[in-house]
Order: structure tokens, then C-alpha cells, then sequence
């Protein structure tokens, strides 16, 4: 399209920018699936969207309770008579009865180890509105934040694109699982001090996407140490909580600092249903923070984002029923446990394995065996050919920022049962053409090139993955491989 | 170094001023007909409460649309699922069509055009973000929105700079108002990159006349600026003159194919003609795909609920139910305003003559103590807290006169209304007892006014001739 350069220079940088980061490989994928979407009947040859975490294992239950609760509906027999008040009702403080069934589920979900004060509920529209809200709220144009990477791609947006924040992300490594070491946050911030970059706080994601994983109290308790030393903020984004189905258990900022000797002036929690209950359509962010002066400024700003009325009568309805939520927490638990140990352990049949998780809505697939040399270029080309020739979706780790090549997420809880095992055998063709195709190449040359990056356990992962395959089977793990070995 | 940001410590959110104070009173001591008699009415509040029983009725006649279903099936998984951005399709079309009867049919939008935001709060912030940055300024015309204040400017860090309107024409705009604001913007170094009106107007309650559409058009082309429209009073218009859009305007002339024709935007949102503010239904109608584009990837910060869209999107493609709606609502809100302006005259209070809105546009100038807003300030807070009503003073609408308040007319029974009425008479009585040096200064406004408001009717009757082709 053909715009003038005055056209263009009457709309804002931010509108012309591309600080929204949807050029980013990570939505390519998204359109190479809208353009020829899997369907077990219609389009068995489709693309099969796993790059979308969705959480859609147990919409089942909520439609039975539907059914039972007519009176949740403002706009059934049952409920019609709070129509007119709920339709007016935008007070930006929201619904009490709302407030009340979030923060009880809240409570519930971190192990019933802390209890959520239902006055410092304030909604946003979704997660996304709360994260960029609490960077409105600590934070101006050109200050940064710190990220561990790998990290949610919509971040690039979230925290960046209208506040104009940077990011500087904190490198985790799979040498030691991706954890988040006081070392490398000691790191990036002394990095960002020295380039003069005014950081203003943390930002991680707990449980973590991509990983799958939880935080361990000993990460956590050292991240609220490091912000405290340095007197800036740590934004907590629990999305995840509720999808963390074995141990260990998830464990909320909130019951850390509990413990802890903390200027909770700088604790800040995000929240949404939209990836436990799986309603992201419904719009349900809140932001939690223990700064009254920050609470009260998500509250004003929470005009920009409130919840339907609707939808918060709805909710309350649902949340506060607490033999409902008790029994959906467990279902979900079990059902995507279950999806999980399904993919997993398909994948290890054929040589591939994943970074030990225990939450989430995905798992983070290790293929660097796959790749012809460590490089992001090669990732992505053996992405685009998991896109275009094996007709999955998956998301490549470099759209995660992540440091190492070679890592992909890959989401299982949007499928119904017969997809996941398409997909899987779809991997299972794919890794067993590489091999075959491998076989006719001379390995030796191969290896030479490698990357000296590489650790030495790494090296023989490989060496044993690409030249036997099929002495790999679900039982034995591959010996030498450092994710196996690890334990959280 | 701050631990927070700016825009915490900073006031711009503007809620400190005396428009959100009255509601806090309010609050504090809120009427009601049986608990509270002699509590504080809300006529602050400019919401529709007036057809509620034709949306329920409605309800009850469609049970699908109320309970996820469709054709008899669930569809809450699809729902809850559903978060694209680019909004649910069947919802934009038939908000499209309904903003298109509501404009007569004259000019028609394309569902493409439109982003879905969460209410027009959102809907107007997100078009700065759009529009313009920091160092830039849209101007106004005065009085306006005091919500205006938080939603342009707060995060966004853009200027707003009135255009100031007067009494003298019944506050309408004109080519020296505007020219006089463009230059006042360049004197304090901020950069003009629009104007956002109001059309019908809150507070004024009037519809923008077209020769006042056409002089925003020729202004914006010849400064190459934007022009924001917030109809979102547009289904409000319960008399002559008929609602004209700007859009109206563009066509009229031709202008579809120019340059200004993609510098003009819309913004329209539920909240008002449909008395559904809980619901956060905004909306963005851009002819410019950058705009358009930019300002869908921003509602991802405030989408509208799925739920509420399938909803709505069942409600508002029932043509005969929007029309009768549309038809009953407009006769409602005639009748409630007639019955205000009918009270107030008995108290020997005028107002604006207003078409449209939820609200009237009142005078009391002759009721101060002094031409100043400090007196305005005295007599609102009398007014708030003697004869327990909230009304809004016209300072915190930015009008460069003093003496005027935005006093709502649809959010309570005429019961409640014919109250209201007896306690502002008693009051204004009181006024009038009480100071006699008042009384003589009220009998020369008196007579003052009374010429004034016999000029408004019969220069609105005179546009009201133009307008009616």
C-alpha cells in the first residue's frame, strides 16, 4: 500500500512502529495455520495449531454447571431480574461478589497458603491489559524492565509498545534447567547500568511460559531478595497457577514474602482466567498489588479495561461456588497431566526430548539434535519445515528470546485426543525421515562444524539420537542427556 | 529517581476534580424513595435508564442469545475461546447497521472499518495512541467531557487546548474559535494534529448543526489535521434537528476520495443509547486501514467480553426489535426532558434547548453571587449539599462561562425527577427570601435571561428551518 509521507507523519510513532512485535515469527506460524487449518474430516492435511496455548480439556464441566445455574445468567428467566443493575454497573471498582470469587480462587490455587484481600482485586482487559497497566503504573517512557529468557513472546508488546519501556532480558541456559540465578540477574542489570538504562524492576512468569516449570523458593526468595537490594519492583505474572498438575506446587509470591523481611511496596502480582479456567474470550485480567499507591492507579486506569458486567455476575456465580471449583481444579489437574505424559512420552519414543515440566500448557521441546548447525538461522529453518512439510505449529525458542537455539514450544491442551495422535505421528514420520536422510550424509564433517558451544554431554546426546534412533525406547532414557538427569 | 511512575503521582487522571467529588457525596448519602428520602438525587449521571423493560422483554423472547446457545446448541466453548481481536464478525455487522439506521440510512459502514474496544473511554484513548504523541495536542471545543481530561491525555501524554464556545451563540462553534486555538496551541509549542468533538454534545445536549460540521471540515483539510467525532450520543436524538454525522457531511460533499476522508474518525460505544455502560462496549470507525490496523492490534488491552458480544450481536440484528427500540426510547427521553425543563421554568431556571442526550444544559447564572466561578463553586456545593442534588458544574466541563450545570434527566423515574424539581423550586424560593440585594440582582438577570432564552428558541427555531430539507 502506497502512503504519502505526509499521511504517514500525521499518525504517531507508536502506530507506525513495530513495537506491537506482531512481525515476529511467532505470529507467522499463527497465519500459516489460519490459511489451512487441521480438521480431522474437512482438512486432515492441515496444519495443526500448537502454538496456541489454550486450555481446553474441561470445557465440559463448565457447560454442566451452566446448565445447573440458569441464575448466573443475567439474561435468563432466572437471573433477568439483575439485568438493569448489572448493565449499569460500571463502577471501576468492580462487583464485590466478583472480587470475592477471584480472590478465593486465588487462595485456593496457591495451596490455600495465603489469603487474598478481595479490596485489592482491580481488573484489566486480560492479562495483557494488567501487565502493560502495572508498567504504566511503575514506570516511564525509556526506563526497562529485566526478563529471564526464555520469555512469552506478547511481552515484546505488553510491557514495550505504548508505555515505551525496553526490555532487558536475563539469560537462562539449559545447563542448569533455565533457572534464574542471582548471578545472571546480577548480570543484565549491571549490563543495563553501565549502557545507562534506568531499570525500574523484574518481571517473571510463574509458573513459566515457555518452560512449563514452577519457581523453586529458593529462586523465588532470591529474586525478592535482588529486588530488594536494588530497591526496584517484581511483577509476578501467575498466570499459569491453576495449570500446574504434580509437584512440586505451585507457590505464590505472595506466601514467599510472608516468610520474608520485603519492601512489599514493590510486589506486584498479574492474573487472568484465561489459562487456568480457559475463558480468554471473556476478558478476565486483574492486577494485584501490595502498593496501595500502584492499586490505586490500576484502579483509575482500569476504565481503559474493565470486565463486562456481565461477565463479572457470571463469574461470581461460577468462583464462588466452591464445590464447583474444588472439583474443576482436580479434573483439570488430572486431564492435563495426562495430555502431557501422552505427548511427552511420545516423544521420547523417537528420540526427542523436552525440558522436564510440571505446569503449563505446553512443553519446551528440545530439537537441537535436529538443527544442521546452532544457529537461530538454522532454527528457523527447521521451523518453517516443521510448518510447511510436517504441517505443525509450533513455536520456535528464538520467539521467546531464548539464548540457545534449537528449542520449541509446543502447546497440547487445544487438541481433542485423535489430533494429539496425529500430531505425534506426524513428529514420529518426520524424525524418522531426518534419520534416514542423515544415514546417506557424511556425519563425521558434521560434527567437526559444530558449534564450540556445545557441551560435551550435548555432543553425545547427539551422536547417539541421530545414529540409533530405534534403541530408544519409552522406558530407557538417553543416558547422557543432562535433561533427564535434572529434578526439578 | 521515582519508584513509581508519573502517572501515579500526576493528577491528569482528573479525578480529583469536583465532577467525581459530587459523586462521592452521592455515594455517600445516595437517595432512595423509601430507605432514604431525604438522601442526595444523582443527576450527575448520564445514563439511560429509562427502557430497560423493552431490552428485557426482549431477553425473555430470545433465551439462545441469554445462555451461550445458538440455534439451541452451547457455544460457550467458542466463546470463551474466541479472543481475536479482530472482533466477532456477525457482532461488527450488526453494530455497523445499527449505527447506519442510526443515521437514517444516510451513510453506511463497512465491518472492516470498525475496531471493537472496551467502551469509549477505551475507544478514545486508544485513537491518541494512534494519532498523536507527546509534544501534540487535539483541541476541544468547550464545555466538554471531563472524563476527556484522563482518557486523552493520562498515558498518552498528548495536550488537549479548548476551543472556546459562548453563550452568545448558543455555544456553537465558529471559524475564529477554532483558528484562535490552533494559535494558542503553536504559542505554548505544542504541535495541532486534530480536533475531537462531541456531536450530540455532553454536555450541551444539542446536535452539531451542519454548517458547524462543515466548518470542522474545512478547517481540518486546510490544516491537514484530523477530526475525531464521539457520536456516542447519537442514538439520544429524540427532536428535530435529525442527527447529521460528520460522515453525512463527507459524503454530501464528496469527499470520499480525498485526503481529509481518511483523517476523519469515529467514535460510538452502547453505553448511552442503550443504557449498557457495565458492558464496555466501544467501538472505532476509522477510513484510514493504518489507523484502523494499529488501533486493532491496541484493543488487545481492552477487548470486548465474547460473551457480551454474541449477546449484543443476537440483539442488535433483530432490525424490528433496534427499530421499535430506537422508536420507544427517543419518545421516553422527549418526555423526561419536557417534564425537566418544565421544572426548572417553575423554578425560573432555563436551560439550553437541547434535541438530544441524556441531560440539559442549565442556567444559573442569575442565581450567583458574583460572575466568577468561585460563586458557581458556592452554589454547587449549596445545591449538592443543602438540596441534595448532584448535578455537574459547568467548570468541570471547561466552560469559560460561569454560572452553568449539566443537570441528567434519564437515570431516575419521574417521580424521583418531579422531586428533584420541587426541591430545586423550594430552594431558588429560599435564594429569594433570604437576600433581598440578591433578589434585585436576580430580577435584572431575570430579565436578562428571559430575553436571552426567547433569543435561543428562536434562533434554534430558525436552524431548526435549515435543517429539515
Amino acid at each position: 500500500m502506497e502512503f504519502t509521507r505526509n499521511s504517514r507523519q500525521l499518525l504517531s510513532k507508536i502506530a507506525t512502529n513495530d513495537r506491537h512485535g506482531e512481525n515476529s515469527p511467532y505470529f507467522d506460524g499463527w497465519k500459516a495455520y489460519d490459511s489451512n487449518p487441521f480438521h480431522p474430516t474437512h482438512n486432515p492435511h492441515g496444519v495443526i495449531q500448537m502454538g496456541l496455548a489454550e486450555n481446553q480439556l474441561c470445557f465440559d464441566l463448565i457447560e454442566k454447571w451452566i446448565l445447573e445455574n440458569p441464575d448466573a445468567s443475567i439474561c435468563t428467566a432466572e437471573g433477568i431480574d439483575k439485568f438493569k443493575d448489572i448493565a449499569i454497573f460500571q463502577d471501576y471498582h468492580g462487583l464485590k461478589e466478583f472480587r470475592e470469587g477471584v480472590a478465593k480462587f486465588m487462595r485456593r490455587v496457591g495451596g490455600n497458603r495465603v489469603k487474598f484481600d478481595l479490596n485489592r482485586i482491580v481488573m484489566s482487559g486480560g492479562a495483557t491489559g494488567a501487565n502493560e497497566t502495572v508498567m504504566f503504573c511503575l514506570a516511564d517512557p525509556g526506563d526497562a524492565f529485566l526478563v529471564p529468557s526464555p520469555y512469552y513472546a506478547g511481552f515484546a508488546r505488553d510491557l514495550r509498545w505504548r508505555t515505551r519501556l525496553d526490555i532487558v532480558p536475563v539469560d537462562c541456559r539449559s545447563s542448569n534447567n533455565f533457572r534464574i540465578t542471582r548471578a545472571a540477574l546480577e548480570e543484565a542489570y549491571e549490563k543495563a547500568r553501565r549502557s545507562n538504562i534506568n531499570v525500574k524492576g523484574v518481571i517473571i512468569a510463574n509458573p513459566s511460559n515457555p518452560l512449563g516449570t514452577v519457581l523453586d523458593k529458593e529462586t523465588m526468595r532470591s529474586l525478592v531478595s535482588f529486588i530488594n537490594d536494588k530497591n526496584i519492583h517484581l511483577v509476578c505474572d501467575e498466570i499459569y497457577a491453576a495449570t500446574v498438575f504434580s509437584s512440586p506446587r505451585f507457590i505464590s509470591i505472595a506466601e514467599i514474602i510472608q516468610d520474608m523481611d520485603c519492601n512489599r511496596d514493590l510486589i506486584h502480582i498479574v492474573y487472568s482466567l484465561s489459562k487456568d479456567m480457559g475463558f480468554p474470550g471473556l476478558r478476565v485480567g486483574i492486577v494485584y498489588s501490595f502498593n496501595d499507591d500502584v492499586m490505586n492507579c490500576a484502579r483509575k486506569m482500569s476504565s481503559f479495561g474493565l470486565v463486562s458486567s456481565q461477565t463479572q455476575f457470571f463469574l461470581a456465580s461460577m468462583l464462588n461456588d466452591e464445590e464447583f471449583v474444588g472439583n474443576f481444579l482436580r479434573e483439570s489437574s488430572k486431564r492435563l497431566a495426562k495430555r502431557h505424559h501422552v505427548f511427552t512420552k511420545g516423544l521420547e519414543r523417537v528420540g526427542i526430548s523436552s525440558l522436564k515440566s510440571n505446569a503449563g500448557l505446553f512443553f519446551w521441546m528440545d530439537m537441537r539434535p535436529l538443527l544442521k548447525e546452532q544457529t537461530v538461522e538454522a532454527e528457523i529453518e527447521l521451523w518453517r519445515v516443521i510448518i510447511n512439510k510436517v504441517k505443525l505449529n509450533v513455536s520456535p525458542g528464538s520467539s521467546f528470546q531464548c539464548s540457545e537455539p534449537g528449542w520449541f514450544r509446543v502447546c497440547f491442551a487445544n487438541m481433542d485426543d485423535e489430533t494429539v495422535r496425529v500430531a505425534l505421528e506426524r513428529i514420529r514420520q518426520f524424525v524418522l525421515q531426518g534419520k534416514e536422510k542423515d544415514d546417506v550424509s557424511d556425519k563425521s564433517k558434521h560434527w567437526k562444524k559444530q558449534n564450540l558451544r556445545l557441551s560435551f554431554s550435548s555432543v553425545r546426546l547427539y551422536d547417539e539420537s541421530l545414529m540409533t534412533p530405534r534403541m530408544i525406547s519409552p522406558h530407557s532414557p538417553i543416558p547422557h542427556s543432562p535433561l533427564v538427569r535434572a529434578r526439578t | 529517581m521515582g519508584m513509581l511512575s508519573r502517572k501515579v503521582t500526576c493528577n491528569s487522571h482528573g479525578q480529583d476534580s469536583s465532577y467525581f467529588l459530587g459523586w462521592q457525596e452521592y455515594e455517600n448519602n445516595p437517595y432512595d424513595e423509601v430507605k432514604n428520602p431525604q438522601g442526595i438525587i444523582q443527576m450527575g449521571l448520564a445514563e439511560n435508564q429509562l427502557s430497560f423493560d423493552l431490552l428485557e422483554s426482549w431477553l425473555a423472547k430470545n433465551p439462545d442469545a441469554a445462555s451461550f446457545r445458538r440455534e439451541g446448541q452451547s457455544i460457550f466453548k467458542e466463546l470463551a475461546l474466541f479472543q481475536d481481536y479482530h472482533g466477532l464478525p456477525v457482532f461488527k455487522k450488526a453494530l455497523v447497521d445499527f449505527m447506519a439506521e442510526i443515521r437514517g440510512n444516510k451513510v453506511t459502514f463497512d465491518p472492516n472499518h470498525i475496531v471493537l474496544t472496551a467502551g469509549a473511554t477505551s475507544a478514545n484513548e486508544t485513537l491518541m495512541f494512534c494519532l498523536a504523541e507527546q509534544g501534540d495536542a487535539f483541541l476541544l471545543p468547550t464545555p466538554y467531557y471531563p472524563g476527556f481530561d484522563r482518557d486523552l491525555k493520562w498515558r498518552t501524554g498528548v495536550e488537549t487546548v479548548p476551543i472556546q464556545c459562548t453563550s452568545s451563540n448558543r455555544f456553537q462553534i465558529t471559524a475564529s474559535a477554532l483558528e484562535e486555538a490552533y494559535q494558542q496551541a503553536q504559542r505554548k509549542n505544542l504541535r495541532v494534529k486534530g480536533v475531537l468533538v462531541t456531536n450530540p454534545s455532553n454536555p450541551l445536549g444539542t446536535t452539531m448543526t451542519r454548517n458547524e460540521l462543515d466548518l470542522l471540515v474545512n478547517f481540518i483539510t486546510d490544516k491537514e489535521i484530523h477530526l475525531i467525532s464521539d457520536e456516542i450520543y447519537s442514538g439520544t436524538v429524540f427532536n428535530s434537528p435529525a442527527f447529521v454525522s460528520v460522515m453525512e457531511v463527507l459524503k454530501d460533499r464528496k469527499l470520499e476520495k480525498s485526503e481529509v476522508w481518511e483523517r476523519v474518525h469515529t467514535v460510538y460505544s452502547l453505553s448511552k443509547d442503550l443504557g449498557l455502560p457495565g458492558f464496555r462496549v466501544g467501538a472505532i470507525y476509522s477510513n484510514d486501514p493504518i489507523v484502523v490496523a494499529a488501533a486493532t492490534k491496541m484493543s488487545s488491552f481492552g477487548l470486548v467480553s465474547s460473551q457480551t458480544q454474541y449477546l449484543l450481536s443476537a440483539m442488535l440484528s433483530d432490525k424490528k426489535f433496534t427499530k421499535e427500540y430506537m422508536s420507544k426510547n427517543h419518545k421516553r427521553l422527549q418526555k423526561q426532558q419536557s417534564k425537566l425543563v418544565a421544572g426548572l421554568e417553575k423554578a425560573d431556571i432555563g436551560c439550553l434547548e437541547s434535541n438530544a442526550g441524556l441531560f440539559c444544559w442549565v442556567d444559573m447564572r442569575h442565581l450567583l453571587r458574583s460572575d466568577t466561578f468561585e460563586a458557581e463553586m458556592e452554589l454547587w456545593k449549596r445545591i449538592v449539599y443543602d438540596v441534595k442534588l448532584n448535578i455537574s458544574p459547568g467548570s468541570s466541563c471547561h466552560c469559560s462561562e460561569p454560572g452553568w450545570f449539566r443537570v441528567c434527566f434519564a437515570n431516575m423515574s419521574e417521580d424521583t425527577l418531579k422531586l428533584a424539581m420541587q426541591r430545586l423550586k423550594s430552594f431558588v424560593g429560599s435564594i429569594t427570601v433570604n437576600d433581598q440585594s440578591h433578589q434585585e440582582l436576580k430580577n435584572s438577570r431575570r430579565k436578562f435571561r428571559t430575553k436571552w432564552v426567547f433569543r435561543l428558541s428562536f434562533l434554534s427555531f430558525h436552524d431548526r428551518e435549515q435543517d429539515e430539507r
